[in-house]
């Protein structure tokens, strides 16, 4: 396909997707009310009612809106290329992918079926009502949640990205030491340090950054003033894709709510409140198995977290309403996974009684809620924190669980972390891996979740801020290896997985972005 | 250095007993020589008692204030904050401005307060402008939430006058429990819909001139339940209290966290949500408050140079972001409830010995009481009369009624900690 056709497949798409949503008849109304106004003449309509639109605002809202359709679009594919392919070009990635969904599905069957409890339920009314009242303190009412378990946690995820192989790449000859050293034996193409100077320039030594340049001991005069004042004019100009640019050096933290906001292009608007308490009445209505899975894992997680703990009750409204929320579904366009499908009762395996359960298609597993946890720092009404978490989650976070090769995706992170230490500490990675400490094995819990609830939160947002920013969750890699590289020394010193996992245990008194900062630019290459 | 310091405490809490042994210190008895004693308040009341009290000599150092109780007692803080008050009115200090309604613009800082049974009548009258409201009863002597109840309808109070002068054990002691009743801050600021109150910890080493710091590492104290307003809640003690020890007995109470949230939390929160301005300006009006309950107090505290105290501040903050302060603790807890309460504690103690016993050398009373920046740690200056003094005094006039308090940006305050409008 040459550029042109492509561009003007993805307008057609872009075209498409918009139309019939609430801006397109937002937009409509509007020219079709400015039409009154004495600026409107009739021989330079077109033109004039164009200027209306982009004095007025609304041009800016259509750019946003376009700016997001073209983030979540997958590229133009070739004509001839199934619905398939463009959710993960690789065959054996599918199938591996496939594989793992049927593993779930068999084991949230299973709890189903030993504990007795139905997928979903009507609740009655008295227990609807009780929900009702109970919506803010969800956190108070405690169900007994022993019998539960979560699907599966990261360490079970682990260990099928470590049996993926590449059935076109024959392992048993041609070995080169690295393929040994590492546990993912797959190969995928990850960009090495010169590669990401290049992609990440406003890291670079001599650019201002939030998170080094803001420090107290700087003068706010250098930098952080006159970034400040900059986030201002982003804000009043209303441009997702400035306010994107501008996250590369770290959002201001009174800014960030409303930069990331404007970034994801996730909106406050009446008809996303509405759209918020018609999944709060579904949950309300039904009892559904996965909100014991919910509950669960904020119990074992942010429920004893000192940052998150005081959000507990927004995590459930935030959560059990993502599980209902079948707007969440178009993602699995561009995502290797496939929502589960479930029969209903009796007509098992009847493609006609199938529906996606959960509505959402995605089951949580153990940290789940750890997306959304460091959110409720920023956003302290649940319907704007659920529609950033939502914008998020279908844009970043569905690839921290799936198997494909996008150069975002699980796979790619741990290949990427392991051959940055490969490459750049050798000697480290031959000690780990000698005493058999897995240096992966300590880190995919950490890029699972994105670092969250393992850094302090103002770190965290930072860190953040870079993955909107450069729209890619490379950079958690790089921090994993940065964070390998900053206790080196002590790592160099342990004899087992145990003592290096000590070492690691404590995450929260690091300083982010000095630590991507040196490892991207002041690394020998 | 002449030798070791020897150490006595009444307090057997690990943090303490740890800090003084890595400083090499010997513990003794409180028969024998001693040079630092950290007591308890009923031991303080010994020491400096006309009976059993003894003359200290100047290489011994103690953790009170002989009558600390004058800012500790919740009724005797009020009514020095009150006296303090009236004075600068009577010197027309622009302090002591008022607004239309007659509240004062900088002093308004504790909730109306009464003594009962002695203000009983004011209280009465005080309650019949508002009579929706809710009050809260609080012993003056006790702590740690112990025995406080709240209430709406004045039949309650006068139930419980009848109560207790009939009750067998406060006829024993001649009805002398004397109760505060408070104005209740009913519209608390929620995170997470939890009600929270701060505690923070400030060290005193001298009234006169007074020199006060604050400890950066302050934390919030969250209520296990939702907070709701509605009376019917009303004897729920969890959902009004925020003391640990109250906490402590609640269902949902969690070990690891124990509903503490540090005070980076809260900034980090605050900041992200209501924004930069706003935020510095709260944490700025806390220290006021902190800087002008010491001055009400210092005229009428006993400046022993012998003393050093660390207090226990108990401040809520409102939904308009206005800090209320609640009252001062002399003996704030040194029982870890959690590991990072632990990490916490120890450095506080560590700290304030590092600053009222420099170089964990044997004290004399008769330091020049100015520590260099290096041995602060976790504390900042609060103020520094000495220093305030010092400086030009007429600029601090002119900035308090202009622009005041909250222009000033905490970066600025770190740099130059000593906030010179504040007199």
């Amino acid at each position: 396909m040459d550029e042109g056709t492509e561009i003007s497949v993805t307008i057609a798409q872009v075209v498409q997707r918009l139309r019939g949503t609430h801006l397109h008849s937002q937009l409509e109304k509007q020219a079709k009310e400015c039409l009154h106004r004495p600026e409107i003449k009739l021989e330079s309509l077109k033109e004039d009612v164009r200027n209306f639109l982009r004095a007025s605002g609304w041009e800016r809202k259509l750019q946003n809106a376009v700016y997001r359709e073209l983030h979540i679009l997958p590229p133009p594919a070739h004509p001839a290329a199934s619905p398939e392919h463009t959710k993960e070009p690789l065959e054996y990635m599918r199938k591996a992918q496939a594989c793992w969904e049927k593993r779930i599905l068999k084991s949230l069957n299973s709890m189903c079926t030993e504990l007795g409890v139905p997928l979903a339920r009507k609740r009655p009314v008295a227990e609807q009502r009780h929900l009702t009242n109970k919506w803010n303190e969800m956190g108070t009412d405690e169900p007994d949640l022993s019998k539960f378990r979560p699907v599966y946690a990261p360490k079970d995820f682990l260990e099928v990205l470590i049996s993926l192989k590449n059935p076109n790449h024959d392992c048993s000859e041609g070995l080169t030491a690295r393929s040994h050293w590492g546990l993912i034996q797959i190969s995928l193409n990850i960009r090495d340090i010169p590669q990401m100077r290049e992609a990440y320039p406003e890291l670079s030594l001599n650019r201002g950054q939030l998170g080094i340049d803001d420090h107290a001991h700087v003068p706010p005069d250098l930098f952080e003033s006159e970034h400040l004042r900059i986030g201002k004019k982003v804000l009043s100009e209303q441009d997702s894709a400035a306010a994107q640019q501008y996250s590369r050096q770290g959002c201001p933290t009174g800014l960030r709510a409303q930069l990331w906001a404007l970034i994801l292009n996730a909106t406050n608007e009446p008809e996303d409140i509405m759209h918020y308490e018609q999944l709060k009445a579904a949950v309300i209505h039904h009892d559904l198995l996965v909100d014991n899975l919910i509950y669960k894992d904020v119990k074992l997680t942010a429920s004893n977290d000192d940052y998150y703990f005081v959000f507990e009750d927004f995590l459930y409204q935030v959560l059990l309403c993502f599980s209902r929320d079948t707007a969440v579904l178009e993602h699995f366009s561009y995502n290797s996974a496939t929502p589960p499908k479930s029969y209903i009762q009796g007509k098992s395996g009847a493609e006609e009684f199938a529906v996606v359960y959960p509505p959402n298609g995605v089951i949580p597993f153990h940290g789940f809620s750890m997306y959304v946890a460091p959110l409720c720092f920023l956003y302290n009404e649940p319907s704007k924190l659920y529609s950033v978490f939502r914008e998020m989650y279908v844009r970043y976070f569905f690839r921290l669980h799936s198997i494909s090769s996008s150069p975002s995706g699980i796979v790619s992170l741990c290949l990427q972390f392991e051959r940055l230490l490969q490459t750049h500490l050798p000697q480290l990675f031959y000690h780990l891996q000698d005493i058999g400490a897995q240096p992966l094995r300590i880190a995919f819990k950490w890029m699972v979740r994105a670092f969250s609830g393992y850094l302090s939160t103002d770190q965290l947002l930072l860190l953040w801020d870079r993955i909107l920013g450069y729209e890619c969750l490379e950079i958690v890699a790089v921090l994993a290896a940065a964070v390998f590289t900053f206790r080196a020394e002590n790592l160099m010193e342990v004899t087992s997985l145990a003592s290096a996992e000590a070492v690691l245990a404590d995450l929260s008194t690091l300083k982010v972005i000095p630590l991507l900062q040196i490892f991207l630019f002041a690394t020998d290459i | 250095m002449a030798g070791k310091v020897k150490w006595v405490t009444d307090i057997e809490k690990s943090v303490l007993v740890n800090n003084f042994e890595k400083r090499g210190w010997v513990q003794v008895t409180d028969n024998e020589d001693w040079n630092f004693y950290w007591m308890s308040i009923q031991t303080i009341r010994n020491v400096f008692s006309v009976d059993t009290g003894y003359r200290l000599s100047d290489d011994q150092m103690v953790n009170h204030f002989p009558n600390h109780y004058e800012l500790t007692r919740k009724d005797l803080m009020i009514k020095n904050i009150k006296r303090y008050r009236k004075e600068l009115e009577k010197e027309s200090s622009p302090l002591a401005e008022k607004d239309e309604n007659g509240k004062y613009l900088y002093l308004d800082f504790v909730p109306v307060t009464f003594m009962l049974p002695a203000d009983y009548n004011l209280f009465v009258e005080e309650f019949r402008k508002s009579p929706s409201s809710t009050w809260i009863m609080k012993p003056c002597g006790k702590a740690q939430g112990k025995g406080i109840f709240l209430i709406n309808k004045l039949s309650q109070i006068k139930k419980w006058s009848r109560d207790s002068r009939t009750s067998t054990f406060m006829a024993a002691n001649s009805g002398k429990e004397a109760y505060v009743i408070s104005l209740y801050i009913d519209n608390p600021l929620l995170i997470g819909g939890k009600k929270f109150d701060l505690r923070l910890y400030v060290l005193v080493t001298t009234y006169r001139p007074l020199k006060c710091y604050m400890y950066k590492l302050g934390f919030c104290r969250f209520c296990t339940v939702k907070y709701t307003p509605s009376t019917s809640e009303l004897d729920n003690m969890f959902v009004h209290l925020t003391n640990v020890a109250i906490q402590k007995h609640g269902d949902d109470y969690n070990p690891v966290h124990g509903g503490k949230w540090t005070v980076n939390n809260l900034r980090l929160y605050l900041e992200s949500t209501r924004g930069k301005e706003v935020t510095n300006h709260l944490f700025d009006q806390i220290h006021w408050i902190v800087v002008q309950s010491l001055k009400a107090v210092a005229p009428v505290m006993i400046n022993d140079k012998h003393c050093f105290e660390c207090y226990g501040y108990d401040i809520i903050i409102d939904d308009k972001l206005k800090p209320w302060l609640i009252e001062v603790n002399a003996s704030p807890s040194l029982t870890s409830s959690t590991a990072n309460d632990r990490i916490l504690k120890y450095n506080l103690i560590n700290d304030t010995l590092n600053i009222v016993a420099p170089n964990g050398e044997i004290p004399d009373c008769r330091w020049n009481r100015s520590p260099p920046k290096e041995v602060l740690g976790n504390y900042q200056v609060l103020y520094d009369e000495e220093q305030a003094m010092s400086e030009n005094t007429e600029r601090d006039l002119r900035s308090r009624s202009g622009q005041s308090l909250g222009s000033k940006s905490t970066k600025s305050a770190s740099v130059r900690p000593v906030t010179a409008t504040w007199k």
